[in-house]
């Protein structure tokens, strides 16, 4: 059981929080041009960022306690084959698909 | 001309409603789950409006953590925004600071890879244009994501675990990323984040996230500019 003074402590300081971190940058620098080096790396941050994100979600996944689990790696593989080959619909369709289809055909994998 | 980049924004993020949705269900309904009230349940999707943080923040709540802990983490994990909000500066930075807050507010994984990806693949937008485009985009993520909460905080238990709702966010962020890996260095930063995610497992959840991401960047960054060299040399 979560207390109610916990919960909105966390919740309160933990919007504050996210709110800061998003409006650092953005806020404070806003109009002003950036140096070239910086320009240079901001361009990698999403392609970064986000292949960061995934890759401990898809090999050590929470939902199986952190096992690794073979029907969400051939999953997270179909997304992104999908997603290079074909589309971003393809890869959210492609990537859910695959593993209820694996699912389907290993019910106990 | 604004209007049609907002609109344009609306449409480009429309196919992320497909993990959008179940993805916010779920938390709404694994809130409601750990004991958490209605009003609770919106309070932290409306104040954080950032699902993975919210998952940690709630975990971590229910396992007793104390409330330093359980903040810090969350924090870390959404830590990574510091970088989109950097990367943002160059194409919407110009606008009024009431605008720039708001735009913070929603800088969500999907707004920032979906509005990046179309400034960089049309850099004739105007900077009215970007700010339309931006705010188009989160104008149809951002209600679904408050929605979609509460319905999931009503049904609760009515969503089987057999679905795996939990991996529609990863499979979100590779149908983010895939576009993305659009020339050599973008796939080299990707290779460099995915392979130091894995050597800095052992980090602090979001620690080991903002590392591998920053090795990503630099690597990237550098294949820019040995390519670049490179063909200097040859010319």
């Amino acid at each position: 059981m979560i207390s109610d003074a916990a919960f909105w402590t966390l919740t309160v300081l933990l919007g504050l929080g996210t709110f800061l971190i998003r409006f650092s940058f953005l806020g404070l620098l806003g109009g002003r041009p950036l140096p070239g080096w910086l320009l240079l790396h901001l361009k990698y941050v999403g392609v970064a960022v986000l292949p960061a994100l995934v890759t401990p979600m898809v090999l050590w996944p929470a939902a199986t306690g952190g096992e690794t689990d073979p029907a969400r790696l051939v999953a997270a593989l179909a997304a992104l084959v999908a997603g290079l080959r074909l589309s971003v619909v393809a890869a959210l369709i492609g990537g859910m698909g695959a593993l209820y289809l694996w699912h389907f055909l290993f019910p106990t994998l | 001309m604004g209007r049609a980049a907002f609109w344009q924004g609306y449409r480009d993020c429309a196919p992320f409603l497909v993990v959008v949705v179940p993805f916010a269900m779920l938390f709404g309904a694994v809130a409601r789950d750990a004991g958490l009230d209605l009003l609770q349940v919106m309070a932290m999707s409306v104040l954080v409006i950032a699902g993975a943080s919210q998952f940690t923040a709630l975990t971590l709540l229910q396992d007793q953590a104390p409330v330093f802990v359980a903040l810090m983490a969350a924090l870390a994990v959404n830590l990574r925004m510091a970088l989109y909000s950097a990367a943002l500066v160059p194409h919407v930075g110009h606008a009024g600071l009431g605008a720039r807050a708001l735009m913070s507010y929603l800088m969500v994984d999907q707004a920032f890879a979906v509005a990046v990806k179309t400034y960089e693949e049309r850099p004739q937008m105007t900077p009215g244009e970007k700010v339309a485009y931006y705010f188009g985009v989160m104008m149809l993520i951002c209600p679904v994501w408050y929605g979609c909460t509460l319905l999931g905080a009503l049904v609760g238990r009515a969503i089987p675990p057999e679905l795996s709702l939990d991996f529609a966010a990863p499979i979100c962020f590779i149908a983010l990323t895939a576009p993305l890996l659009r020339s050599l260095p973008h796939v080299v930063a990707a290779l460099a984040a995915v392979l130091a995610a894995i050597g800095f497992h052992g980090f602090p959840a979001g620690l080991g996230l903002i590392s591998a991401a920053l090795v990503g960047i630099v690597a990237g960054a550098q294949a820019e500019l040995w390519l670049g060299r490179r063909a200097r040399g040859r010319a």
